[in-house]
């Protein structure tokens, strides 16, 4: 999983476009948000290419970085509420046998919805 | 059938029996209310969650030369000081006048934390009280008196909430999604204190309860207790809270509170006391009441209970919304074991209660003057076309002296232009229709809206104007804030 940051001058050309043409690899949107000055995008893409896609992305000026690590909590701000849980797009965190909230960090698309609504910030992105 | 003092007796003697409200639901349904009855003498309730009416009297003693506190602030959050001089109610939602995501509630957990916090006070002198500020340090073990006061804890149930609007909305409750995106909901349910004994026979005026780690006292019922929305007035000593059972929060766009974590025992005096305590999440009920709807009478979209809500899933017009709590039954457990260790190893006796809580609701709404409408200050609305050129609108605009032309097809609204967005194409060089540049997500209102709710929709789109619509969308009149304004300052 590749974040992707787009200034002005990026945002303006097809890169993910160009990256999938250069590349010959598949790259799978995950989240998008691009305005008319800036854009965030993150995609998937299979392993053993990440750095190549990386490299191309980043000659077309767009700030790349890998998304290896998931939400991180603070197990001492966390009260286990669960108000995360309704939240998260992608259902990645939920309640143990104990009803202790646990993130299942492979799910994690680093969106930071959770991390905007978590009343006692126990949650941050790396 | 027991006594209170009995049961005093055998915790005093290390046989007493003692079960978690969990537990004894297993218990009873298993042995039955009578058995049950007589095999516990105890069983511990317990709930975590926001309680925003919460606070702490502090007494900060006297400074030489002595000063009357006219106003206080800790870490910049004032306190309140209309009583004496060196006295103060710092409640957990004030706001730090420096930072919107600090507040009570985190000056009171780094006190328990046992750090300093920075004190400034300020009077305007007496004979008596000469001193006109001071600024200092103080720690929890430099105040004489720090007791947690919380005038409404430990609701029996809440009502949950989801959003029917088109926008996110920040609440109390949360975050809630558009178009019924989530519910979240409040309460322990069936480990709550009060919904074990809803009859209020052991829960009372005196009862020695579990506060954040200390031990407190229930003093009455709480304000806006509305049985079976039943609420605590409770006090405990804060040098003896712990800060793994209280939490400062901030809920994103609403303000500060606090996670207060209570426990309550209740003494199985008899079968029908049992019983009580056997209650499931299923018999408890509640409902789900809409926020999109900024009224006071906010419409119930369903009711449910406990059991529905807690399953993390609900349905809502047929479709599966997903539920999160605020409370924490992770916690709430921890207590209710807590509580259980206490009782058991002698540290913690019960009490019987002085006075009964009251049965009656007492939750009549503000007396308030009349509700003001948005067709009450509306003016009518000048409309144009999709087509209209841009020079015609500019001429509308100026001839009649507006700044907001409602742009209509068919008799409904489409789009709005402003005199920014004249200018804007002016500027750009661009003439041609309105459709060109009108802005399509238009933010409207209703004739039967409240004017409060209008004006916050403007203050939260920064805009000035908002056409009022019917339910079909048809346009029926045109509201400014320069229509409020005038209303608001009459």
């Amino acid at each position: 999983m590749l974040q992707l940051k787009f200034d002005p001058k990026a945002v303006k050309k097809p890169i993910i476009s160009l990256a999938t043409i250069e590349t010959s690899t598949l790259l799978n949107i995950i989240r998008a948000s691009v305005g008319p000055r800036e854009g965030e995008l993150v995609v998937e893409v299979e392993d053993g290419k990440a750095e190549r896609v990386a490299d191309i992305l980043r000659s077309y000026g767009v700030d790349v970085h890998s998304m290896e690590e998931a939400v991180e909590k603070d197990e001492e701000r966390c009260v286990h509420c669960g108000l995360c849980i309704s939240i998260c797009p992608v259902e990645a965190i939920g309640f143990s046998k104990e009803r202790k909230v646990v993130i299942d960090t492979s799910r994690c698309i680093h969106c930071g919805s959770c991390v905007t609504v978590c009343p006692t910030k126990a949650l941050k992105l790396p | 059938m027991k006594t209170v003092g009995e049961i005093n007796q055998r915790i005093k003697e290390g046989n007493v029996c003692v079960v978690t409200a969990s537990e004894m639901k297993e218990l009873v349904s298993e042995l039955g209310a009578e058995k049950a009855a007589k095999e516990v003498d105890v069983v511990t309730t317990g709930t975590f969650g926001a309680m925003c009416s919460s606070g702490v009297f502090m007494n900060f003693g006297h400074s030489d030369p002595p000063i009357r506190m006219q106003r206080v602030w800790l870490n910049d959050v004032e306190a309140y000081t209309g009583i004496a001089a060196v006295d103060a109610y710092l409640g957990v939602t004030q706001l730090s006048e420096k930072s919107g995501e600090y507040g009570g509630a985190h000056v009171i957990e780094e006190l328990v934390s046992g750090k300093e916090v920075s004190l400034k006070a300020i009077s305007k002198g007496t004979d008596c009280y000469p001193r006109k500020e001071i600024i200092s340090e103080v720690a929890l073990d430099d105040l004489n008196q720090a007791v947690m006061l919380n005038p409404r804890n430990a609701y029996q149930r809440y009502n949950a909430a989801t959003n029917s609007s088109n926008q996110i909305l920040q609440t109390y409750m949360g975050t809630l999604l558009p178009h019924f995106g989530n519910v979240t909901f409040a309460g322990c349910g069936e480990i709550s204190p009060l919904n074990n004994d809803p009859e209020y026979r052991t829960i009372g005026v005196g009862t020695r309860i579990f506060l954040c780690g200390a031990k407190g006292y229930v003093i009455g019922e709480g304000t806006q207790h509305c049985p079976p929305y039943g609420t605590l007035m409770v006090r405990g000593n804060l040098k003896e809270m712990k800060p793994e059972f209280m939490k400062a929060a901030v809920f994103p766009g609403y303000g500060v509170t606090m996670y207060v974590g209570i426990g309550i025992p209740i003494p199985v005096l008899n079968t029908e006391i049992a019983k009580a305590t056997a209650i499931r999440d299923e018999e408890i009920w509640t409902k789900i009441i809409d926020f999109g709807v900024p009224r006071r009478q906010r419409p119930t979209i369903k009711k449910v209970n406990y059991a529905e809500l807690k399953s993390g899933k609900v349905e809502i017009n047929g479709e599966e919304v997903r539920v999160s709590s605020l409370s924490s039954l992770y916690i709430a457990g921890k207590i209710m074991k807590e509580l259980e260790k206490q009782i058991k190893s002698g540290e913690f006796f019960l009490t019987a209660p002085v006075e009964r809580l009251s049965g009656e609701c007492v939750f009549r709404p503000m007396r308030q003057e009349e509700v003001k409408f948005v067709k009450s200050v509306m003016a009518q609305a000048i409309t144009i076309e999709p087509e209209t050129l841009i020079e015609e609108a500019s001429r509308i605009m100026i001839e009649k002296s507006i700044n907001h032309l409602p742009v209509v097809k068919e008799g409904r609204l489409v789009g709005i232009i402003t005199s920014w967005d004249v200018a804007k194409a002016v500027a750009m060089k661009k003439a041609g229709g309105v459709a060109e540049i009108m802005t399509r997500k238009v933010i409207t209102t209703m004739p039967d809206e409240p004017v409060e709710v209008a004006a916050r929709k403007m203050e939260k789109h920064n805009i000035s104007a908002l056409p009022v619509v019917d339910a079909k969308n048809r346009i029926v009149g045109m509201v400014t804030s320069e229509d409020l304004s005038r209303l608001l300052a009459r």
